[in-house]
């Protein structure tokens, strides 16, 4: 896990000021778009080895959720993004 | 004989003699002293017994790998086990003893342990597990585990503090010898911030032991000057006594910083030991080498040390291994010992020299043993002397001291942290580690270099140019480039020929031939022997072991130890102690404590408290003469019913919500519809979650068109902000909503029963009539003529004519006592969480005993809540589902026993009238349950399969833990007034 998040708002800051939510590589569904593609959105997750996007939040920081692309093998962090900017939404 | 002080040199304060016990014995010695040089100063060498075959053991090393000298210093509180005394650093008053020793180190009974030995080899304890299992309970293990053992911890509290901080830096240079220094100064001068971190009480690492001049100058002169001009940058932090123990994601280096740990008077305003997470742009590892024991008999006997060890000692602290000293050795640091040792008048019984083409430099007056090895060391608890084996002829020579070399192996650990292996390299005899990883340099002998002036100039480069990676271009060597002078001879891996035990960790006692056992019954894989023999596992884990025992299963297998490779290098470098990992966080800062801001005014009306996660809240305020909680309990409820009381429930979740799309949001954050939600107006809502299980609920008011007020359970209030941030942030960013928690900001009082208007009246400055503000009204409201502006709103969790009034923190105390003191003479009484629960189940209003993660909003009968007109709301997908429409889910029902004298308890099961007590018979369960003093029986909240449909009918209350059967009948959920027509009142 990395030791420091850079936080886009904030700068670097220490993980435990952060929380994971999971996969960021998912988007919401419409609400018809059928059961197989709610039962994905709610259930299925990718467990890559390498490059990884993860939803965090900045909880006891910002408060703004961030998209994390790390690595899950080395714990690298490419980048981190917030949640909101265009085409990181969920 | 044994060791003692010279009477001149060294770097001891002589002026500054200390005071210190060992096992009860007075002994002094002086400022500068470890407390190993300092029992080596008394003559004391017998410091411990070894963990299997409790032999006699001595001070072997002078740093951080001593796998003899382990002590417990400190008494009471702050007794600590396992300190290694090499690294004490002397203190007046310091409390020291010896462990694993019954009755005493010099005369131990375990020692019988060594006669056993034969069944005590590696793979000892595998083999046993096979035997019949009683032998093992009964007769092996109650001996083994009063025979080994370290030392032990106390039973009464650490009296001290310790503390966890952050520090950053451009270059973190950990070691402060040769190459740390140099790197340190070199990135001084450019004016960058450095740490130096080194575990000493005083930098200089091997410098501070070392005669020979650098660049012609002498070597402390030299130190010194580097010190000074250390100290006075402003950019550089020097660290002493600091241990950087790991080397973490992002850079961040993990350091134990000994504060107090040399005195015995502790500040108590200052911690005793503090954990640095170091955040570095870059490092610099400049951790040195540590000298190889060799593998011969008895080299465990008092007396054998680290020939570098005794240098240090000497030099240091004019330390006198004995009257006559062997060395044995394979490299020329044996040599640089001999001549240290010889410089001051000591003898030097013989250099035995396993090299053939010994020491040509050697002018030295030792006779030199070229060819010649030591094959056995003698003696009990003091060396007496060894036996060479000498081109084919054995020689005994006395001696009281051995130094021994067997070459040097770089220091690693740190940079194998994050994955990576050391590489055998054949020209160095060592596993060296990749010199260059993004943002660790590794420098000087920790890279395999070996004379000081080339250590000096390695530190220095390598400081530029990691600087230069940073951008510094500014920075220039402090010391020239300069070719390492020092020859790397073959390993000598073991002896051959030896009689006695041949260690090779000496901390477990595993010897040359547990290895030999481990590789002939097919354990020879590195990782398979270090657990079969135990190689490496002890609180040392393997400095000085493992490199021998990787050479001697290569010589086993006939590989390289290449072929063999290392175990895997892991945090910590060194043992730290559980205080320091603790940090603050024990006692009363071991988690927040969360108070109410009505909780003085509870305190003081009497109340008794429950903690709800981090929260104290009120659970029920006893009066004089009522001895049992449920005494208190029942009065408050009846009052309640018949007058008023008044509640704390500032501890419910509030979050403040505004924004153009606020009412958009929230139509899309509950099932229910809040869209067309009318200023001044609170509703009861019901979040789900994605999968359609209710996941809060609570009340949100309007307050204003694009101002909404949200409540929130006590439990989930954190949960829902962080759930509404990510709805906001990351499903729904177009809208224009934000949010701001003010849980803390608000004190909110509960005022209930059918007085509770006709109190509330007298603060609140607008008519709160029925007909001017009726139920579900929420509005900001003047009170106590317009001195303070609070919210009110109308909304009840016990079914009787109730308000909640919030008001400013601050004023939570002033206004709950103005309540009280209005509602005297009404009656009003303050109650707890108890009494909220009675009144909520008799009402069926559910909480989270209900909302447990499995309901979804039909099986609670809030079916019609559910919104089928809005096009999305989160949980709506999944609503539809096959499971989520079947008719036998478990459903909300009340239950009471058909005879009100007896009872039953949440948790029990339902089981229909007469059916076997089974799993498969299993119709649901109470999820909550009461006593009622209104309806003066037990009553319940439960789930169960058709519940709903089922009112009127018998069932069994089962409870398996206490064999319970309860006659019972399910019934509405609603016990109490169900018109609801004291709500209305």
């Amino acid at each position: 896990m990395a030791s420091l998040i850079a936080c886009p708002h904030c700068g670097p800051r220490p993980k435990e000021e952060f929380t994971v939510r999971g996969d960021a590589g998912i988007t919401r569904p419409a609400p018809d778009a059928g059961e197989d593609a709610w039962h994905a959105y709610v259930y299925l997750r990718d467990n890559p080895r390498g490059r990884h996007k993860e939803h965090w939040h900045h909880t006891s920081g910002c408060r703004r959720w961030l998209v994390v692309e790390r690595d899950t093998m080395t714990h690298a962090v490419y980048t981190v993004t917030d949640a909101s900017a265009p085409g990181e939404t969920a | 004989m044994s060791s003692y002080r010279l009477p001149k040199g060294g770097r001891v304060d002589r002026a500054k003699p200390l005071d210190f016990t060992f096992d009860g014995k007075p002994m002094q010695g002086f400022a500068g002293d470890t407390l190993a040089s300092a029992l080596l100063a008394n003559g004391r060498q017998l410091v411990g017994r070894s963990f299997k075959y409790h032999r006699p053991r001595g001070i072997l090393t002078a740093g951080a790998a001593e796998p003899n000298a382990l002590v417990t210093i400190g008494e009471g509180g702050r007794t600590e086990a396992n300190t290694r005394a090499t690294l004490v650093e002397l203190y007046r008053g310091l409390t020291a003893k010896s462990q694993n020793r019954w009755p005493s180190v010099d005369f131990d009974l375990g020692a019988v342990n060594s006669l056993l030995s034969p069944f005590l080899g590696a793979g000892f304890y595998y083999k046993t597990f096979m035997w019949p299992a009683a032998f093992w309970e009964k007769v092996y293990e109650p001996i083994i585990r009063k025979a080994a053992g370290l030392g032990r911890a106390t039973y009464q509290p650490d009296p001290d503090s310790y503390e966890k901080c952050w520090a950053h830096c451009d270059l973190l240079v950990i070691g402060a010898g040769s190459a740390g220094l140099a790197a340190a100064l070199t990135a001084g001068r450019a004016g960058t911030r450095v740490i130096l971190a080194d575990e000493g009480f005083e930098p200089g690492g091997s410098l501070l032991s070392e005669t020979a001049p650098v660049g012609g100058k002498p070597t402390a002169d030299l130190l010194a000057n580097i010190v000074a001009e250390l100290t006075d940058m402003p950019n550089v932090r020097i660290f002493s006594r600091t241990t950087a123990f790991g080397w973490y994601d992002g850079n961040v280096f993990g350091a134990v910083e000994s504060v107090q740990k040399n005195t015995a008077t502790v500040n108590p305003n200052q911690p005793v030991e503090r954990i640095w997470r170091i955040a570095a742009k870059q490092a610099i590892l400049a951790s040195g080498a540590e000298e190889r024991p060799l593998v011969f008999g008895g080299n465990d006997i008092p007396g054998v040390m680290m020939a570098g060890a005794m240098r240090s000692y000497l030099n240091r602290q004019a330390i006198a291994p004995g009257k006559s000293t062997v060395i044995f050795t394979n490299d020329a640091s044996g040599y640089a010992t001999a001549a240290d040792l010889e410089a001051v008048g000591l003898n030097i019984a013989a250099i035995v020299d396993s090299r053939q083409d010994a020491a040509r430099t050697w002018s030295g007056k030792a006779r030199i043993l070229a060819g010649a090895v030591v094959v056995d060391a003698n003696g009990g608890k003091s060396l007496k002397g060894v036996t060479v084996l000498n081109s084919g002829r054995t020689e005994t020579i006395e001696a009281d001291a051995l130094g021994m070399s067997g070459g040097w192996s770089p220091i690693i650990h740190l940079a194998c942290h994050r994955g990576a292996k050391p590489v055998w390299s054949d020209d160095k005899a060592a596993f060296l580690a990749p010199e260059k990883q993004e943002g660790l340099t590794i420098a000087g002998a920790a890279a395999g270099i070996g004379s000081v002036e080339a250590c000096l100039a390695d530190g220095a480069g390598k400081a530029v140019a990691a600087l230069q990676s940073l951008g510094f271009s500014n920075a220039t060597t402090a010391f020239a480039a300069k070719a390492d002078t020092a020859t790397v001879s073959k390993p000598l891996w073991r002896i051959h020929g030896s009689k006695g035990k041949a260690f090779v960790d000496y901390q477990n006692d595993v010897h040359l031939k547990d290895l030999g056992l481990a590789v002939s019954e097919g354990y020879g894989h590195v990782e398979l022997a270090k657990r079969y023999t135990t190689n490496g596992m002890a609180t040392d884990q393997g400095k000085l072991s493992n490199i021998n025992a990787i050479g001697i299963l290569a010589e086993a297998r006939k590989v390289s130890p290449a072929d063999v490779g290392t175990t895997t290098f892991r945090p910590f470098y060194t043992p730290l102690s559980f205080g320091a990992l603790t940090g603050a966080s024990k006692g009363k800062h071991f988690q927040p404590v969360r108070k109410s801001p009505l909780h003085d005014w509870a305190k003081k009306n009497g109340a008794v408290f429950v903690e709800t996660g981090l929260w104290y809240r009120s659970s029920w305020f006893p009066k004089s003469g009522e001895t049992t909680w449920r005494e208190s309990v029942d009065r408050e409820v009846l009052n309640i019913r018949k007058n008023a009381g008044i509640c704390d429930v500032s501890t419910l979740g509030k979050i403040e919500i505004f924004g153009k799309d606020a009412a958009e949001f929230l139509n899309r954050v509950y099932c229910n519809a809040f869209l067309k939600l009318p200023v001044g107006k609170a509703r009861y809502g019901l979040m789900l979650r994605e999968d359609g299980m209710i996941y809060d609920d609570g009340t949100t008011s309007r307050l204003g068109e694009t101002h909404f007020f949200m409540t929130t359970t006590t439990a989930y209030a954190a949960g829902v902000m962080n759930h509404l941030e990510f709805c906001a942030q990351a499903l729904w960013p177009d809208l224009d909503v934000q949010f701001s928690s003010s849980t803390d900001q608000w004190a909110q009082i509960a005022v209930a029963g059918p007085k509770s208007r006709l109190i509330l009246q007298t603060l609140v400055d607008e008519d709160i009539s029925d007909a001017a503000f009726p139920f579900l009204g929420a509005k900001e409201v003047s009170l106590c003529g317009g001195k303070l502006t609070g919210r009110l709103f109308r909304i009840s969790f016990s079914g009787e004519l109730a308000y909640e009034l919030a008001v400013p923190a601050g004023y939570g105390e002033a206004i709950a006592d103005a309540i009280m003191e209005a509602g005297k003479p009404h009656g009003i009484c303050p109650y707890g969480v108890e009494a909220l629960g009675v009144m909520r189940i008799e009402k069926g209003h559910v909480t989270h005993s209900e909302i447990n993660g499995t309901v979804i909003p039909s099986d609670l009968g809030f079916a019609k809540m559910v919104s089928t007109t809005k096009p999305d709301f989160i949980g709506k997908a999944m609503l539809s589902r096959e499971g989520m429409t079947a008719d036998d889910r478990l459903s909300l029902v009340g239950v009471k026993p058909l005879d009100p004298s007896t009872t039953f308890k949440t948790g029990s099961h339902i089981l229909a009238d007469g059916a076997t007590p089974s799993l498969d018979n299993d119709q649901g369960y109470v999820s909550s349950s009461c006593y009622s003093p209104n309806l003066g029986s037990t009553i319940g909240l439960a789930l169960v399969k058709h519940g709903p449909k089922r009112h009127g009918e018998h069932v069994t209350v089962w409870n398996d833990l206490k064999n319970e059967y309860t006659k019972a009948v399910l019934c509405s959920p609603v016990f109490f007034d169900p018109e609801n027509g004291k709500l209305h009142g």
